[in-house]
């Protein structure tokens, strides 16, 4: 990508940089690929998203006379004759933190041009996100089974579940558009598009392995939102 | 393609940084879930709970998310609007805090 309006820029670190980014009437974020700062953009607001979900719980939760459901014990697991609290939680939180690492060096061995390193590593974290859906599924399956609806539960408080449903449901929505992204780009780092600077799907734009480091600014975006509901949702 | 070239010379870092960081979100994730597994209640369970929170937040888009290596105009563009969530957490505190007191209040005085 290139903008003929800053040709021959030069990026300066710290707030010297910043006050010739913002301030010298022609674009902001100069020589940042367009959909890395859209990407960011997109983010920010998929943020307020997320806040307002959370903010409108604890408003829910702290809001009622009725005892809240002790998550503790709502997600525990039955395992060996014993109740593990949180187990498939916290198994969940590893599972996602483990993509969010594999994305992390499949963005790095992108950027050096290392085709095949990127696209496995691209191919585990769209495992990873595909498990993380899967224990998702069981675990509202799971809770289904025990009564759990948007308008009651056996546990408690009513809202307990209209939260639970909005958010992990959000959330999980996320990570399936995700996996479906890292699986095409897993394709497409396979194929050599990026080596090839082929183009893609209604652009002109020429491929770019930024492209990657977009997908896994989404991709971190997803664990990032999973940590605030880990602790606020399942923790608090 | 020298903006690509500037691109790569500011985002690919050595290898044990990502797993050092890798390293440390399991660590953390560990501890809040010990947080969970023991029992802690109260004013020192809701402040781990937000320490390991951020903590783990902060490893994620500083590093994971190049934020650390990232110009000043987008790391500001992307963090100053979070004090417009900090304000909506603490109307929504006083709102909630409202609305009990009100509950309370007629379920105990009457309609």
């Amino acid at each position: 990508m290139s903008d003929p309006k800053i040709e021959g820029y030069v990026f300066k670190p710290g707030f010297k940089g910043m006050a010739e980014d913002t301030g010298s009437d022609q674009t902001i974020f100069k020589g940042v690929h367009w959909g890395k700062a859209m990407m960011w953009i997109f983010l920010l607001s998929d943020t307020f998203i997320f806040s307002c979900f959370l903010i409108s719980y604890m408003k829910g939760r702290g809001s009622t006379l009725v005892d809240w459901p002790n998550p503790s014990e709502v997600f525990a697991l039955h395992v060996g004759g014993v109740d593990v609290p949180l187990l498939l939680i916290a198994i969940m939180t590893f599972v996602l933190i483990t993509s969010s690492g594999t994305m992390a060096l499949a963005v790095k061995y992108g950027y050096e041009k290392n085709r095949k390193m990127c696209g496995w590593l691209i191919l585990a974290t769209a495992l990873g996100g595909l498990t993380f859906v899967g224990m998702q599924a069981f675990e509202w399956t799971k809770l289904i089974h025990e009564g759990v609806r948007p308008w009651e539960n056996p546990f408690g408080a009513k809202q307990f579940g209209s939260f639970f449903f909005m958010i992990t449901g959000f959330h999980g929505t996320h990570v399936s558009i995700g996996v479906i992204f890292l699986s095409i780009y897993a394709y497409k780092t396979f194929k050599g598009h990026y080596d090839e600077e082929k183009r893609g799907w209604f652009t002109t734009i020429k491929g770019n392995y930024v492209e990657i480091e977009i997908l896994g600014l989404y991709w971190h975006f997803v664990d990032l939102v999973w940590v605030f509901i880990f602790a606020f949702f399942y923790l608090w | 393609m020298s903006e690509t070239k500037k691109q790569e010379q500011t985002t690919t870092h050595k290898i044990g940084i990502y797993l050092w960081i890798w390293g440390l979100l399991f660590v953390l994730s560990f501890c809040s879930y010990m947080v969970d597994w023991l029992q802690y209640q109260g004013l020192l369970r809701w402040s781990l709970i937000l320490i390991f929170m951020f903590l783990k937040a902060g490893l994620i888009m500083a590093f994971f998310m190049h934020l650390f290596w990232e110009r000043y105009a987008l790391v500001n563009v992307l963090l100053w609007p979070m004090t417009a969530i900090a304000c909506f957490i603490f109307l929504m505190v006083a709102e909630f805090e409202y609305t009990v007191f009100t509950r309370l209040f007629y379920f105990v005085v009457g309609g």
